[in-house]
């Protein structure tokens, strides 16, 4: 029943966009769904959808990987030491707002196409959600528990590793989520703008080819492929986290 | 005679233009149970505070075996109220004593052991593998207790231990913790806001003036031990010793009144 709900609204539009499209004649922008269900079952068949994937992928999780950790560990240091965040935090402010998408340039003369551009442009983007989210977390850790660190006079390292980080992990979690999400626009963003690799450019080269079909199946998939990555993130949080990390979610 | 455990010399703490403390000098022996009592404001929990070195003085200092306190100590255990805070949500039972006995650095082996004979002592032998948010709050507080002696303190620093918890549970936990005491011989500064707890808790019993703190009644209390909940109750000492610290913290209330 919740299933059937929840499918009734894109069966509607679909519907709607087919007999939209077969009425409106030929066109070199849009394509029925038919013909874009055609379209992305024989991109798939071929193989040339999942290589554009594993490409995409390879750099999403690459420069989120690399991004979030990054992240991450500076979060923990800037929320853990307040005279350090004072240090960084007008470098910090001032590189947070600059667009993922105006690094490519600066990018592209440094490391040349590939996917070293493109995990770097990702890992620069991912570093700011981590940063600053954990930061935040730390700093709201129960002072009680840093009570009772300092009453056992624990060690900074187990300080951070027994109290700070696992009491932060399901708002970092989140933060992480994010971040996944994000790895994967930005991804797809740089494939479009310069790297001639995976689903951007799939879908550029679609569109240059006058196939709205494929490029239409393009798009359909990346949306396919984001929602299956934060589904599977929100079931890792839900085991990992359980109940109290829903409700953060929701939030 | 021994030099005392703790020793308040001349204790003042002053928060902006607000004197907490004014001048607290006091000792407590080895072994000894010091109950200290007062109406809010007193600053019972900031003397407990700084003697456990969670907070400097401003001026004047505590001493513990002789040396000044500067930091907090791991052979004194802080227990405090909110024990729900004060636990790892996500560490076991088990996982919550351990914590103490890696900041010691027990080696890994006898840790299991430690940690089973530790939970059994607070009556918690069979819950080792609950979280706290599976456990009732008098099994909470018995569980930060368990962890407080995994420190094998020779003080026990409690901050209004059983406020939170209702009347059955708390009896239980005053009995329990008396028989803690006597076994390890352990020093406890308790605080409380019980006055029947504080008399039944304690040898001595220390009535705080508020603004500034200051000590307003210092009360041996001759009473036997082992202490019994019924007739400890009903001795005419304890009654006695009752009256005078009720008409105390009655006049200290009004007289603390600005």
């Amino acid at each position: 029943m919740k299933v059937f709900r929840a499918l009734l609204l894109p069966a509607l539009l679909i519907l709607l966009a087919e007999i939209g499209a077969r009425l409106s004649g030929p066109s070199d922008a849009i394509a029925p769904p038919s013909a874009i269900a055609v379209a992305l079952v024989g991109a798939l068949a071929d193989g040339s959808l999942l290589a554009d994937t594993r490409d995409t992928l390879v750099s999403a999780f690459g420069g989120l990987a690399l991004g979030a950790a990054l992240g991450f560990v500076l979060g923990l240091l800037l929320g853990a030491a307040p005279t350090l965040d004072k240090l960084f935090e007008l470098t910090i402010e001032v590189l947070r707002p600059i667009p993922s998408v105006a690094v490519i340039p600066v990018a592209l003369v440094a490391l040349g196409f590939g996917y070293r551009l493109e995990i770097s442009i990702v890992a620069f983007a991912c570093v700011w959600p981590l940063l600053v989210l954990t930061r935040a977390a730390v700093r709201s850790v129960e002072p009680r528990l840093i009570e009772v660190a300092r009453a056992l006079k624990l060690s900074p390292y187990d300080r951070i590793a027994k109290i700070v980080a696992p009491a932060s992990l399901p708002r970092v979690f989140v933060a992480f989520r994010l971040a996944a999400g994000v790895s994967l626009v930005v991804a797809v963003t740089v494939e479009i703008a310069v790297n001639p690799s995976g689903l951007g450019n799939g879908v550029m080269t679609a569109g240059q080819a006058l196939r709205p079909d494929l490029m239409l199946a393009y798009l359909v998939w990346i949306g396919l492929v984001g929602y299956a990555l934060n589904a599977s993130l929100v079931l890792a949080q839900a085991r990992l986290f359980g109940r109290a990390a829903q409700a953060e979610a929701a939030r | 005679m021994t030099n005392p455990l703790i020793e308040f010399k001349n204790v003042e703490l002053q928060f902006g233009e607000h004197l907490v403390l004014g001048g607290l000098s006091f000792a407590i022996q080895r072994g000894e149970i010091v109950c200290v009592v007062g109406p809010s404001g007193c600053g019972k929990t900031t003397a407990l505070r700084v003697a456990s070195g969670l907070i400097p003085p401003t001026r004047g200092e505590v001493l513990f075996d002789s040396a000044p306190v500067r930091a907090p100590r791991r052979d004194v255990a802080i227990v405090f109220q909110d024990y729900a805070k004060a636990l790892l949500p996500w560490r076991t039972a088990a996982g919550n004593v351990s914590l103490a006995l890696e900041a010691m650095n027990t080696p890994r082996a006898t840790r299991a052991e430690r940690i089973e004979g530790l939970l059994k002592r607070v009556g918690l032998p069979r819950h080792a593998d609950k979280y706290p948010s599976q456990m009732s709050g008098g099994m909470q507080q018995r569980l930060q207790i368990a962890r407080c002696l995994a420190q094998d303190p020779a003080a026990l620093m409690m901050d209004e231990p059983f406020g939170a918890l209702d009347a059955m549970t708390r009896q239980g936990l005053q009995d329990e913790m008396l028989d803690i005491a006597r076994g390890a011989g352990a020093t406890i500064f308790f605080v409380t806001h019980d006055l029947e707890e504080a008399i039944y808790l304690g040898d001595r019993v220390i009535g705080l003036l508020p603004h500034p703190g200051r000590i307003g009644i210092d009360l041996k209390i001759d009473l036997p031990r082992p202490r019994d909940q019924v007739a400890t109750r009903e001795n005419a000492e304890f009654l006695r010793l009752r009256r005078e610290l009720y008409d105390f913290i009655h006049k200290a209330e009004r007289g603390g009144a600005p």
